[in-house]
């Protein structure tokens, strides 16, 4: 990972323009602008190389093909985002009928790359890093709601569509993406919630 | 007792996460319980904390293999290619399809011409 310098807002809606009028250098132009944040929202989402790439690919397929509905008004990059969600959403979900790990899956728990070992995390110093771990742990149901919301700022609306669930259920997953990330984060600290779970406890501390 | 009405610790922490982000406000209840419970405010500050970090992550970029950008221009080109491919396809089949309404329209009329030639030694 590494810090970006992103086009300007201007540029990219030049761009965007141009292509929507059909130029088609200018939507490559658009592409090599855009694709290294793409392909991070991609990899963030599947959690894979492989399977981000092929996401990039799909996103910027439907992208081209989409263009002239996309509203001038809306930012080109959260319309890019919620393509690229939707890609990641159909993607997980075709391989995951070999595979436990859809977006939408209700299996939890395939923890990828992360270790459950919270004295490493924190040696691993700050809480950005501590929280990408933390993130690679979530099951990628609830990873992609956080990941969306928190993020990159997509409505629930329109992470509830792109993932096709309903917006109540993406709140519930952002409710649940955000207090586990919480426990993992600080769990041990000493203000950590960590008795969160035992409610007779909580109740009689609270009367 | 005021107490007796407030919600436990539990109950608080559901609505914390939703509140950190300035989505969701507290209820009354909720919100005297926070102000009386270090704990909670505790979690408070650390669901804020979290998600200063998490809006910050989208800075964060990761590195994708070198090729990435020449194998989605070149998927670009491929597509349009076979689009235009489909396209003139497409035009080829309506004109052949003229071309055979038009040759089903001419055999027609020679099969009814031929018929009323045949008819015209009966009438003769």
């Amino acid at each position: 990972m590494r810090r970006s310098n992103p086009p300007t807002p201007d540029e990219i809606g030049g761009l965007v323009e141009a292509a929507r009028d059909g130029d088609r250098e200018a939507f490559d132009h658009l592409v090599s602008q855009t694709y290294v944040e793409t392909y991070s929202l991609a990899y963030r989402l599947t959690g894979d190389e492989e399977d981000a790439r092929d996401v990039v690919q799909e996103s910027y397929l439907r992208a081209y093909r989409g263009l002239r509905r996309f509203r001038g008004d809306a930012q080109f990059s959260t319309w890019l985002y919620r393509i690229t969600a939707n890609c990641a959403s159909t993607h997980l979900g075709r391989r995951s009928r070999h595979r436990h790990d859809e977006l939408d899956d209700e299996l939890p728990d395939e923890r990828v790359g992360g270790p459950g070992n919270p004295e490493a995390a924190v040696e691993a110093g700050a809480l950005r890093d501590r929280l990408q771990v933390a993130l690679g742990d979530l099951p990628p149901r609830l990873r992609a709601v956080v990941v969306l919301r928190d993020v990159y700022d997509l409505p629930h609306e329109a992470i509830a569509a792109e993932l096709g669930i309903s917006v109540s259920a993406a709140k519930v997953r952002l409710h649940r993406a955000r207090r586990r990330l919480r426990e993992d984060l600080f769990a041990g600290s000493a203000d950590g919630r960590d008795d969160g779970f035992d409610e007779s406890e909580a109740g009689a501390r609270a009367v | 007792m005021r107490s007796d009405t407030l919600p436990t610790c539990d109950e608080v922490a559901d609505a914390l996460s939703g509140a950190a982000d300035g989505a969701l406000s507290l209820d009354p209840p909720a919100r005297r319980h926070v102000e009386h419970c270090l704990r909670c405010q505790a979690e408070a500050a650390q669901y804020r904390r979290m998600l200063r970090t998490l809006r910050s992550l989208r800075a964060d970029l990761a590195e994708p293999a070198p090729g990435l950008l020449d194998d989605l221009l070149g998927a670009l080109d491929e597509s349009a290619r076979r689009r235009r491919a489909r396209l003139t396809g497409r035009r080829a089949a309506y004109v052949g399809g003229l071309a055979a309404a038009t040759a089903a329209g001419v055999s027609g009329v020679i099969v009814l011409a031929s018929r009323g030639r045949r008819r015209l030694p009966l009438a003769g």
